[in-house]
C-alpha cells in the first residue's frame, strides 16, 4: 500500500518538477502554480506513505537508503513548503523540485521491503536523532539551492548581464536573506542532531562519541557552517562568500549522509542499503 | 455608416507640425461639438497629445468624411491643408479599428510599452462622453480598446522592463538590494537625470536622500525637494558607509572615489553590499571598485545596455501583443458589420419564424388527430400573425428618416429581441462578445 502512494507521489514530483521547467522557459504564472499544485499534492501523499509505512513496520521508516532517501526529499519540501509561505519566490520551487525528484529516483530503485529493525536501532531516540538531523539537512539543502541561484545572480549583475537568466532569478537582497534564515534554522537543529545522537550513543554503544566516519563527518559538517555562522556574525560575512559555503556545507552533508555509508564502513551501516 | 480616423503623429511629423493642429484641453469640448455640426458625422472623439493628433468620428460616406475632417482641421487651426496633409494617417473600418487598439496598448508610442498613453485616451474618452459626442459606436470601439491594452498589458511583457536610464537604474538596485525599503541614497553632484533616479528610488521607498555638490547652496535646494540633507563636497566620504546606493554625476575630471576608498567604506559596513550608479561622463568611479566583493558599479554605457537589451525585449513582446490586436479588431468588427440593417432584419424575421414553428409543432404533437387541412389552416395564421407583429417595426427601421441613429436602433433591437445571444444567421458568432 505504502508502495503504491510512493509512485503516486514520484509521478506528482515528475509533474510538479516539469511543469516548473516550462515556467523557467516560459514564464507563464498558469505554470507556475500548476506545479506548485502538484508538488504540494505530491508532499501530502508523501506525508501519507510514512504513516502507512510507519504503521506497516511499526518504528519510524528512515532505516534503509530508500527511506532515508525518500525522508529527505520529503523533509526538504516540507521546509521548501513552509518557506514559500514567507517568502513566496516561484524560482526556487523549481530547484528544490529537481533536487526532491534526484532523491526519489534512486529511491524507487532500491529495494523497497521492510525488514526488521536492527535491535540496536530499537529506541525511541531513533525518530527524535533522526527527524532533527534531516530537518537540519533539508534547511541546508534549501539553503545551498539558494546559494546557487545567488552565484549565479552575482556573476550576473556584476558582469552586468542583465538578460533573462538574470530576470529570472530573485534578487540578491532576497537569496541572502534566506541563507542567514537558513543557517539560523538549521545550526540549532543540526545541533540538536548530532547531540541527541550522542546521547543514544552512549545508550545503544556505551560511549558518547566514538569517531565513527559519519560522526566524524557530521562533526566537520558542523564546524563547516559554524564557521559560516560565526563568521556572518561578527564580520559580516554575505553574499557570495556566504552562498559559497552555503554550496561546500552541503556537499559534505550530502558526504556524511550518503558517502560515508556507501564508502567507508563504521557503527552507522546497518543494512547493505 | 463608416468608422474614420484621421490623424498625426510623432512618425509622421515634426512637433513644428504637430503643434499647429494639436487642440488644448480648454478648447476640446467646443472642437468635439464642432466636428458634429458638420452633417456627415454621427459621432466623434479628439486624441490630442504631444505625440499625437487623431479624430475619431463615423461618418455615413467616408469619401466626403475624409475631406471633411481635413478641412476642419486646416480651418480650425487657421492651418493651410498643403502644410501638413502629407503628414496625415487615414485609416477607415477595420484599419480604424486596429489603430485604435494599437495606439491604447501602446503599439504605435514612441516608447513602446510606455503606459501614459492608455491614461490619455481615457481622459479624450471622458471628455467626449461629458459632451455627449459619443454614440454606440465609438462608445463600443473605446471600451474594447481599454479591454485590449489591459489584456496586452496582462498577457505580454510589454510594459515590464526599464527603457529609461533613471528606471533601469531602480530596476538594477532591486536587483541587489531586493527590497530599496529605509535605503540610504547618496546624490554626489546634481545634475537632472542624477535628480529623476534618486525620484525613482524615494518612489520605491529609499529613505534617507542625501546630497553633495561644490555649490553648497545648490545641495541644500535639492535636498529640500528630497527631505534630506546636504553636505558639503569635502565631506562626503566619512558619510559613504552609511549609504547604500550612490548615484554619481559630478563634473571632476577625473575619478573621485578608488578601489582604495571602497575597500575601507564596505569594511565598516560590514560588507554590506553598495551600488554605484555613475552616470558622469568622463566617469567618476573607478571602475576598478566594481572588482570589490559586494559592491556594484554602473556607468552610464552600461546602464544603456541594459536598456538596450529591454527594448529589444519590448520589441519581441510587441509582435505577440499585435497578435492580441489582430484578434480583437476581428471580434469588434463581426459586431460592427452586424449594425447593418439589414442582416438585423434577417435575423429579427429568422428568430420570430423559429419560435412561430416551435409552438406550432408542440402544438400539434399535443392533439392526436389532426388533419392535413386543419395543420395548414393554423400554419396560416401563425405565419399572418408574426408578418403583423414585425410589419411595424421593419417598416420603422426602414424609414428614411432614422437615417442618424440607425446604429442606435439596430443595436436597441438586437438587445432587446437577443439577437446577439441565440440569435440565427450571422449574428450567432458574436454572442460571446457581447456585454463588455
Amino acid at each position: 500500500m505504502n508502495i503504491w502512494f510512493f509512485k503516486l507521489t514520484v509521478a506528482l514530483y515528475l509533474l510538479g518538477t516539469f511543469k516548473y521547467l516550462l515556467f523557467i522557459i516560459l514564464l507563464r504564472e498558469l505554470l507556475a502554480k500548476i506545479a506548485f499544485i502538484s508538488l504540494s499534492a505530491g508532499f501530502v501523499l508523501h506525508s501519507i506513505t510514512f504513516i502507512l509505512r510507519y504503521f506497516e513496520a511499526g518504528h519510524i521508516p528512515v532505516t534503509n537508503l530508500h527511506e532515508s532517501l525518500s525522508f529527505f526529499a520529503w523533509a526538504i519540501l516540507g521546509v521548501y513548503l513552509a518557506f514559500y509561505w514567507r517568502y513566496r519566490i516561484k524560482v526556487l520551487g523549481p530547484v528544490v523540485a529537481t533536487l526532491a525528484l534526484i532523491l526519489m529516483i534512486p529511491a524507487m530503485a532500491l529495494p523497497k521491503e521492510i525488514l526488521p529493525l536492527a535491535p540496536v536501532l530499537r529506541s525511541y531516540w531513533l525518530p527524535i536523532h533522526v527527524v532533527f538531523a534531516f530537518l537540519g539537512n533539508a534547511v541546508f539543502a534549501l539553503a545551498f539551492c539558494t546559494g546557487i541561484m545567488y552565484v549565479i545572480q552575482e556573476h550576473q549583475v556584476k558582469s552586468k548581464h542583465i538578460g533573462a537568466i538574470s530576470r529570472r532569478l530573485p534578487s540578491l537582497g532576497v537569496l541572502d536573506e534566506i541563507n542567514y534564515k537558513a543557517l539560523t534554522f538549521g545550526f540549532p537543529l543540526l545541533t540538536v542532531g548530532i547531540i541527541t545522537g550522542s546521547i543514544w550513543a552512549q545508550y545503544a554503544w556505551g560511549s558518547y562519541w566514538s569517531w565513527d566516519p559519519k560522526e566524524t563527518w557530521s562533526l566537520i559538517t558542523w564546524c563547516l557552517y559554524a564557521a559560516l555562522l560565526h563568521q556572518r556574525l561578527t564580520v559580516g560575512w554575505r553574499g557570495k562568500k556566504a552562498a559559497i559555503m552555503a554550496i561546500v556545507g552541503f556537499f559534505a552533508i550530502l558526504f556524511t549522509f550518503l558517502g560515508v555509508n556507501l564508502l567507508l564502513t563504521g557503527l552507522h551501516a546497518y543494512s547493505n542499503w | 455608416m463608416d468608422l474614420l480616423v484621421i490623424g498625426i503623429n510623432h512618425k509622421t511629423a515634426p512637433v513644428e507640425i504637430r503643434e499647429r493642429v494639436s487642440f488644448s484641453g480648454e478648447e476640446l469640448g467646443r472642437s468635439l461639438r464642432k466636428v458634429l455640426e458638420h452633417p456627415e458625422f454621427t459621432e466623434d472623439m479628439i486624441l490630442s497629445t504631444c505625440n499625437r493628433v487623431e479624430i475619431y468620428a463615423t461618418t455615413r460616406d467616408p469619401e466626403m468624411g475624409i475631406v471633411a475632417l481635413k478641412n476642419f482641421l486646416a480651418e480650425y487651426h487657421g492651418v493651410s491643408l498643403e502644410e501638413f496633409e502629407q503628414s496625415l494617417y487615414i485609416h477607415s473600418g477595420s484599419g480604424a479599428v486596429r489603430h485604435i487598439f494599437r495606439v491604447a496598448s501602446s503599439l504605435d508610442s514612441m516608447v513602446v510599452g510606455e503606459p501614459q498613453i492608455l491614461g490619455q485616451i481615457k481622459e479624450a474618452h471622458s471628455l467626449a462622453v461629458s459632451h455627449n459626442t459619443l454614440g454606440i459606436v465609438l462608445h463600443r470601439l473605446l471600451h474594447r480598446a481599454f479591454h485590449v491594452a489591459k489584456k496586452v498589458r496582462t498577457q505580454t511583457k510589454i510594459g515590464n522592463s526599464a527603457v529609461s536610464i533613471s528606471y533601469a537604474a531602480v530596476e538594477l538596485a532591486k536587483k541587489i538590494f531586493g527590497t530599496l525599503e529605509g535605503k540610504a541614497v547618496m546624490l554626489l553632484g546634481a545634475g537632472e537625470m542624477a535628480e529623476l533616479a534618486a525620484k525613482h528610488l524615494v518612489a520605491v521607498g529609499a529613505q534617507r536622500v542625501i546630497v553633495v555638490s561644490r555649490t553648497y547652496r545648490r545641495a541644500v535646494d535639492l535636498a529640500m525637494t528630497f527631505d534630506g540633507e546636504a553636505i558639503e563636497f569635502d565631506g562626503f566620504r566619512e558619510s559613504l558607509k552609511e549609504m547604500d546606493i550612490v548615484i554619481s554625476s559630478t563634473g571632476a575630471p577625473h575619478y573621485i572615489l578608488g578601489p582604495e576608498d571602497v575597500v575601507g567604506v564596505i569594511k565598516a559596513r560590514k560588507n554590506k553590499p553598495m551600488f554605484f550608479i555613475d552616470i558622469a561622463v568622463p566617469r567618476d568611479i573607478d571602475p576598478g571598485v566594481n572588482e570589490i566583493e559586494n559592491v556594484y558599479v554602473y556607468d552610464i554605457d552600461d546602464l544603456q545596455e541594459v536598456v538596450d537589451a529591454n527594448r529589444d525585449r519590448r520589441e519581441r513582446e510587441a509582435r505577440r501583443a499585435e497578435e492580441i490586436v489582430e484578434e480583437e479588431v476581428l471580434k469588434f468588427y463581426h459586431w460592427y458589420t452586424s449594425l447593418d440593417l439589414v442582416p438585423t432584419i434577417v435575423s429579427l424575421k429568422e428568430k420570430f419564424e423559429k419560435i412561430r414553428r416551435r409552438e406550432m409543432s408542440k402544438y400539434v404533437a399535443s392533439f392526436v388527430r389532426i388533419t392535413e387541412k386543419e395543420r395548414k389552416s393554423l400554419e396560416a395564421l401563425t405565419s399572418a400573425i408574426v408578418k403583423k407583429i414585425l410589419h411595424d417595426p421593419i417598416t420603422f427601421m426602414k424609414s428614411p428618416d432614422l437615417n442618424t441613429d440607425t446604429a442606435e436602433y439596430v443595436n436597441a433591437v438586437r438587445k432587446l429581441f437577443r439577437l446577439d445571444a441565440e440569435g440565427g444567421g450571422q449574428a450567432k458568432k458574436q454572442g460571446r462578445d457581447e456585454g463588455v
